[in-house]
């Protein structure tokens, strides 16, 4: 009974978030092969929404429409709704590259330029002209890697190539380019994957900050993790959405048998 | 299995069953004999290379040393201008028979007498006819050196050039040698004098060509291969790298984008001289540019280096990780701001390697340049591309063609100049790779 009432409880705040992006009926397709099936799902504000499923499943290719990066792919076509704020993305009035300024991504592998830090970092502000003079790009910089955890470690090298970083420390990196820009939302293909468990940790920290500023949306392969950083979960399954809730509930009483064993490991 | 049991229960451990036969020596002997064909391989490639650097430089090393000769010559105004005319006709100086000031000054040298003609035309024969460029253009410039005496020096004939090289085999009966006896016994007498000496060969970068080996020079095939390095750079650079980036990174893949790349890679195969034939009909027919000009060799040279960068730039562009333009995408750069920013200064080293290497092909190429005319005989240096020119393989060319003795060393004199800019060109492609060079 009363854990009835704080489940609706929980159900009835998660509800009251703005939802921030919403995917409607999205279908997207690699020439004649269709890889996503009219997924419905919506990103809440402020909430780290976490993608789970097998290899191959989808979300990658679904989390890739949310800043339209699969238009630089040959042959990919999407069909549905995906909104920001409202906005329809794939509009033609909309412009890609602004897009891109308000939906960030920080990818699978660290993929810093071969630059310095600084320029890593001052990249994104300088070509969106969102620092004016050398102070203000300076101070952006600085908050920037402030709030990736990672100033300390490099401020005394900021004009040291990106590249000589430890490969946490050059996604971490990629996270500060990334919130450089000033995102609302930023989306992170299985940004730990390639990392130690203790850089994994620092970047889950991360992840816990920068939710309070920005809406985040991660792919992830552990399940661990998906239930440590996330508040919703959505499971995907051979190009179909399975089962989107909130993380708690996911991994304790999902509500769909294929995410039961997912999560429990039957399959995968 | 049964060993371990054996082995347990204490009994003597029976000898090991025999391996299987899988054919482990046969392998390593395999990679003996495969890494032996290697070696052999590079050596006789290495022993090619080394006997042919050898022909060339043992045979033209002497093209860099000149024999000239050294002594005073009397500006003899009988002989110059008998009728001092030269105030009102000017062209007496130029036709006067200078030759013979030099012979007369030689023949004192050597004590002949004036009446002594056969022995008066054999000292004719010990110094280049470019003698008579030299003092005129002396005169020309100052005539006030005429009535007076002052030493001069000019170039000795090719013949004794190449004798006091010790070229010409002087076992040969002397009627059929170039040079006679007693021009050998004079040139003896003349170098222990100090007048007759070997000098380094100015002349060789200076000169323009000529009839005379001694006089003959790679000024004007320098300046023409300069001339044509200078197009070729400045027209396929630019062009081949937009081709390349738009082909890479633009164009959609369809057919015609199919077709275009076909295409592209079987241009780098077409032979060069028929690159010549369409320079020759575009350019030169068509287009009624000039014959013989820098301008159409290296508009040539262009459409057959293009080719070759293209294909080095596109493989450059795409070996940048295709990381690189997520990030850069990713973080809303545009196309244009990502080729610029991220992609073009990491495949620079690959495009800067495409494009010396396909200057230093374009440096080389004889065949298209001998089609649209660049094979002329061209005394004076261009003044600018449009001039008639030549060009360092068409010169070498030329020289191999020649009959004297002495174009021989000249020709591979001229080889060592061209194989020493390649070296150049090559070891720069090899430092900007170095200097450019990222690693992500």
């Amino acid at each position: 009974m009363t854990e009835a009432a704080t489940e609706e409880a929980l159900e009835k705040k998660m509800n009251t978030v703005p939802l921030k992006m919403v995917g409607k009926d999205v279908s997207v397709y690699y020439g004649d092969k269709r890889a996503l099936y009219d997924v419905n799902l919506n990103v809440r504000e402020n909430t780290v929404t976490a993608l789970i499923g097998p290899s191959g499943c989808g979300k990658s290719t679904f989390l890739r429409t949310l800043n339209r990066m699969n238009d630089t792919i040959d042959g990919c076509r999407v069909t549905g709704l995906i909104t920001l704020d409202g906005g329809d993305i794939y509009d033609p009035a909309i412009d890609v590259v602004e897009l891109r300024a308000r939906v960030g991504m920080v990818f699978q592998k660290p993929n810093p330029f071969p630059k310095s830090i600084y320029e890593n970092v001052s990249y994104g502000p300088r070509i969106h002209g969102l620092a004016r003079t050398k102070a203000e790009l300076d101070q952006v910089v600085e908050q920037s890697l402030q709030r990736a955890g990672l100033w300390n470690e490099v401020k005394d090298r900021l004009h040291e190539s990106g590249t000589g970083l430890s490969g946490g420390q050059q996604q971490r990196l990629c996270i500060a380019r990334a919130v450089a820009v000033s995102p609302e939302v930023i989306l992170m293909d299985e940004p730990c994957s390639a990392l130690d468990p203790i850089a994994t940790a620092k970047v889950e920290e991360l992840i816990h900050e920068l939710r309070a500023n920005f809406t985040i949306v991660i792919v992830t392969h552990s399940m661990q993790q998906a239930a440590r950083v996330s508040q919703r979960t959505a499971m995907f399954h051979l190009g179909n959405l399975v089962e989107e809730n909130d993380t708690d509930k996911m991994f304790t009483n999902p509500d769909d048998q294929r995410t039961q064993d997912y999560i429990m490991g039957r399959f995968g | 299995m049964t060993d371990i049991v054996s082995q347990a229960s204490g009994k003597v451990v029976s000898a090991a069953p025999p391996r299987r036969d899988i054919g482990i020596r046969r392998r390593y002997a395999a990679e003996r004999r495969f890494r032996f064909y290697g070696l052999a391989a590079i050596a006789f490639g290495l022993v090619f290379l080394f006997i042919l650097l050898w022909t060339v430089v043992s045979k033209g090393y002497t093209a860099f040393l000149q024999t000239e000769i050294t002594l005073p010559i009397t500006f003899s105004e009988q002989l110059i201008d008998p009728g001092n005319k030269r105030e009102s006709d000017p062209k007496v100086l130029q036709t006067a028979n200078y030759p013979l000031l030099v012979r007369d000054a030689l023949a004192e040298k050597l004590g002949i007498a004036s009446s002594d003609r056969p022995a008066l035309r054999q000292v004719s024969g010990l110094f280049s006819d470019s003698a008579r460029v030299t003092l005129r253009d002396m005169v020309v410039s100052d005539p006030s050196i005429i009535g007076k005496t002052v030493p001069v020096t000019v170039l000795a004939s090719a013949n004794i050039d190449s004798a006091f090289k010790g070229q010409f085999d002087l076992t040969v009966d002397e009627g059929s040698r170039k040079v006679s006896d007693q021009q050998l016994g004079w040139v003896n007498t003349l170098a222990e004098e100090g007048v007759l000496s070997k000098g380094f060969n100015t002349g060789l970068f200076v000169n323009g060509n000529s009839s005379r080996p001694e006089a003959a020079g790679l000024g004007v095939a320098l300046v023409g291969s300069l001339y044509l390095m200078g197009i070729v750079l400045v027209l396929s650079l630019p062009i081949g790298v937009a081709a390349s980036i738009y082909l890479e990174e633009f164009a959609p893949k369809n057919r015609l984008t199919d077709l275009i790349e076909v295409n592209i890679n079987n241009l780098a195969a077409v032979p060069s001289i028929v690159y010549g034939l369409l320079g020759l009909a575009v350019f030169i027919n068509f287009a009624g540019l000039p014959r013989s000009a820098p301008l159409v060799g290296g508009l040539v040279l262009t459409l057959m280096t293009l080719p070759t960068i293209i294909i080095a730039t596109r493989a450059a562009l795409r070996a940048v990780p295709p990381s690189i333009r997520s990030a850069a995408l990713g973080l809303g750069a545009s196309r244009m701001q990502t080729i610029f920013h991220h992609v073009l200064p990491l495949a620079m080293p690959g495009i800067l390697t495409g494009t010396i290497i396909g200057l230093a092909h374009a440096l080389g190429e004889t065949a298209p340049l001998l089609l649209i005319g660049m094979v002329a005989f061209v005394a004076n240096v261009p003044a600018t591309p449009l001039d008639p020119s030549t060009a360092l393989p068409v010169q070498i060319y030329m020289w191999a063609n020649e009959a004297e003795r002495a174009f021989v060393e000249r020709t591979s004199g001229a080889i060592i100049v061209l194989l020493a800019f390649l070296i150049i060109m090559n070891l720069g492609a090899i430092l900007l790779r170095r200097r450019f060079e990222r690693r992500w």
